[in-house]
């Protein structure tokens, strides 16, 4: 998932780190490896500029996407190094339980947008998500939309720069201003010249960076343990516990796990509120599939990014738990390590990093974590641009200008924004807590959100104001009950249904009741008020619409084969962990 | 895009310098080892991984080389 989810207390203790001493030292090889990304991303900015003169190939990356690069860019724009970071060290403190955000967090709901909504998605031609909303809702909910993720996405890319500043300085010892800026303006260079076609291209770059840089960790670490079976052994032994490799055994009840979650949570609650709200509705990773040049691509785009999304954990989750076999310490929690000069949890994978990597290798990995920020910035930027241009500026503000006009606002917001962030970032510096707000703040959105686009595409019934209603008070309510379980920690037993429940289990419950309370409510309105004519339904309505046959000259073209294909290994992959 | 340069060519690119660096790197450390060597170092890591990144990258840069 996204940075939106990785521990917040993790992060927020990663970011009271006293730098003493850093991690990684880098010789020349290194800085040379860093320095030839730098050039390259800022090249493709610069080269991809002659291709983007209109709005469609500025915020669109002008349709043309293949089902793989869209596909790859879908999932790696996800896969932030904080992500990383923050999932290896979640593996480390609490073992296989943290390969659930990529397995039943993200799986079925990138295949359910590959086969179910992104027909309607695409055929509509809308350009965001909020301008789904406008068809089907009209402008209040895009507009609520809308400037809720806008308003987010430029506070979250501040939180990323920042986080990229922060860990480059306990990392290798960097100054953070010049982390800062650096990155930042190299990001608002590539994407203000090339857009989003600029972004994805930089996106399938970080993506081959990431895994080239990471796999290294896992397959050395194996060798290192003797293989898979020896490595539970080890982790055992030195645990005392066998319940580090199980992913569902333990989760009967709130009290079994070290997370304090229970499956009810992890399936109705993950599985269902939280990742389908990230994965189709928000329009960050929506917005990499919309590129794609035809509806076949727009489909097989989420299925092949399901793909490798099934198999991140190997560089990710496995080095954390590698980490509990082999390294020749235990690694604390964040407050004992500043009083003790230990090392942290969060410093797993860079001390996994520099454990196998010497010269060379240090630098490529190093560039793997950079690019993985960047390619997060870049992320947010775009899609802040296009939502701001296209859904605030262009349907409240000038709705009349022309598409050049469009493209200079998209070029000159995309500066804005990046400026935006790094206000954003100086300010977090100061209060790490805001992190923390942030991060709450934008997953009250996705949720509710989830409901309202769900029922716009399933039901023609749905009307314009119970769309709104629904999406406002599924909003409301997660408002409340993060109010509710802020001032009274005690009311967590009523939230999460369990007193044993923790802080990871009350995100999980309440995504599920805002997303709940705004499809009752969606659904209350819309049967209270005049639903619209079917024919007005064309393109955005189960039902309601002709969907483009596909003509495949074989079976094993169908997206639906491939994706049942990735389906029956992701239900192996949970029994075989069991 | 007809006519412009495809992300796997920059991709290519980027592999085959990056195994090349670090091949070579893995090959100048066998003549001066690191003063501090990493765990399984006798693997020599960076020559094999460097290697398969530099072959990958060249078949990308070929494969897809503007024409």
């Amino acid at each position: 998932m996204s940075l939106a989810s990785v521990p917040a207390a993790a992060l927020a203790a990663f970011f009271q780190t006293p730098v003493t001493q850093s991690l990684v030292h880098l010789s020349g090889i290194d800085i040379a490896i860093i320095a030839i990304y730098f050039a390259m991303v800022i090249y493709i900015g610069f080269y991809l500029k002659s291709a983007s003169n209109t709005s469609e190939e500025f915020f669109m990356a002008g349709r043309e996407m293949t089902a793989w690069i869209a596909g790859l860019s879908f999932v790696s724009a996800n896969l932030g190094a904080l992500e990383l970071m923050g999932w290896a060290s979640s593996a480390y403190q609490y073992g296989i339980l943290a390969t659930h955000w990529y397995w039943i967090g993200a799986i079925p709901a990138m295949l359910f947008l590959g086969i179910v909504m992104m027909p309607f998605y695409y055929v509509c031609k809308t350009h965001s998500v909020p301008g789904y909303l406008k068809l089907r809702y009209g402008d209040g909910a895009r507009g609520l939309s809308a400037v809720c993720f806008a308003f987010m996405t430029v506070l979250m890319s501040g939180i990323n720069m920042y986080s990229m500043a922060l860990v480059m300085k306990v990392v290798l010892g960097w100054d953070l201003n010049f982390s800062i800026w650096v990155s930042s303006i190299t990001v608002a260079i590539y994407v203000a010249l090339g857009g989003l076609r600029s972004a994805i291209f930089n996106e399938v770059l970080q993506f081959l960076l990431i895994w080239l840089g990471a796999l290294l960790i896992p397959i050395m670490g194996l060798i290192e343990a003797g293989g898979w079976t020896n490595l539970k052994h080890q982790i055992a032994a030195r645990m005392g516990s066998t319940n580090y490799t199980h992913l569902w055994s333990t989760t009967a009840h709130f009290r079994d796990n070290p997370m304090g979650i229970h499956w009810t949570g992890l399936v109705f609650g993950l599985g269902i509120a939280i990742s389908c709200g990230y994965w189709t509705t928000d329009f960050l990773v929506v917005q990499r599939v919309l590129s794609a040049h035809n509806l076949r691509a727009a489909r097989m785009a989420p299925i092949i990014g399901a793909g490798f999304k099934m198999m991140v954990p190997f560089i990710v989750i496995l080095p954390g738990l590698l980490a509990l076999s082999v390294l020749p310490f235990h690694l604390v929690p964040q407050d004992v390590a500043v009083a003790t000069g230990q090392h942290s949890f969060n410093e797993v994978l860079p001390l996994m990093l520099v454990r196998y990597c010497g010269p060379g290798l240090l630098g490529l990995g190093v560039t793997a974590l950079i690019a993985g920020f960047m390619s997060g910035m870049a992320g947010n930027v775009s899609a802040f641009a296009t939502v701001w241009t296209y859904d605030i500026y262009g349907a409240f503000l000038n709705k009349k200008a022309s598409d050049s006009h469009y493209v200079a606002m998209g070029r000159w917001c995309t500066f804005i924004g990046v400026l935006i962030s790094v206000g954003t970032a100086y300010l977090v510096q100061h209060a790490a807590s805001i992190m923390d707000y942030v991060q709450a703040l934008f997953s009250f959105f996705i949720a509710p959100l989830l409901g309202t686009v769900l029922l716009g595409m399933l039901w023609k019934r749905t009307t314009k104001a119970g769309g709104f209603w629904g999406l406002l008070t599924g909003t409301c309510t997660a408002i409340g009950l993060f109010l509710w379980v802020h001032l009274d920690p005690s009311a967590l037993r009523y939230v999460a249904l369990s007193p044993d429940a923790k802080a990871m289990a009350e995100d999980m419950y309440r995504a599920l009741w805002s997303f709940l309370a705004c499809v009752i409510v969606t659904v209350v309105v819309s049967l209270a008020t005049e639903p619209r004519p079917i024919a007005e339904l064309e393109g955005l309505v189960y039902g309601a619409s002709n969907v483009p046959k596909e003509h495949d000259d074989f079976w094993y073209q169908k997206p639906i084969v491939w994706a049942s294909m990735i389906a029956v290994v992701f239900v192996v992959l949970n029994v075989i962990f069991w | 895009m007809r006519g412009h340069i495809q992300i796997w060519f920059f991709g290519g690119i980027l592999l085959l310098t990056y195994g090349v660096l670090i091949a070579a790197t893995g090959l100048w450390e066998l003549a001066a080892p690191p003063a501090q060597e990493p765990v399984l170092w006798q693997l020599h890591a960076p020559i094999w991984w460097g290697g398969m990144m530099a072959v990958a990258g060249l078949f990308y840069t070929v494969r897809f080389r503007p024409r």
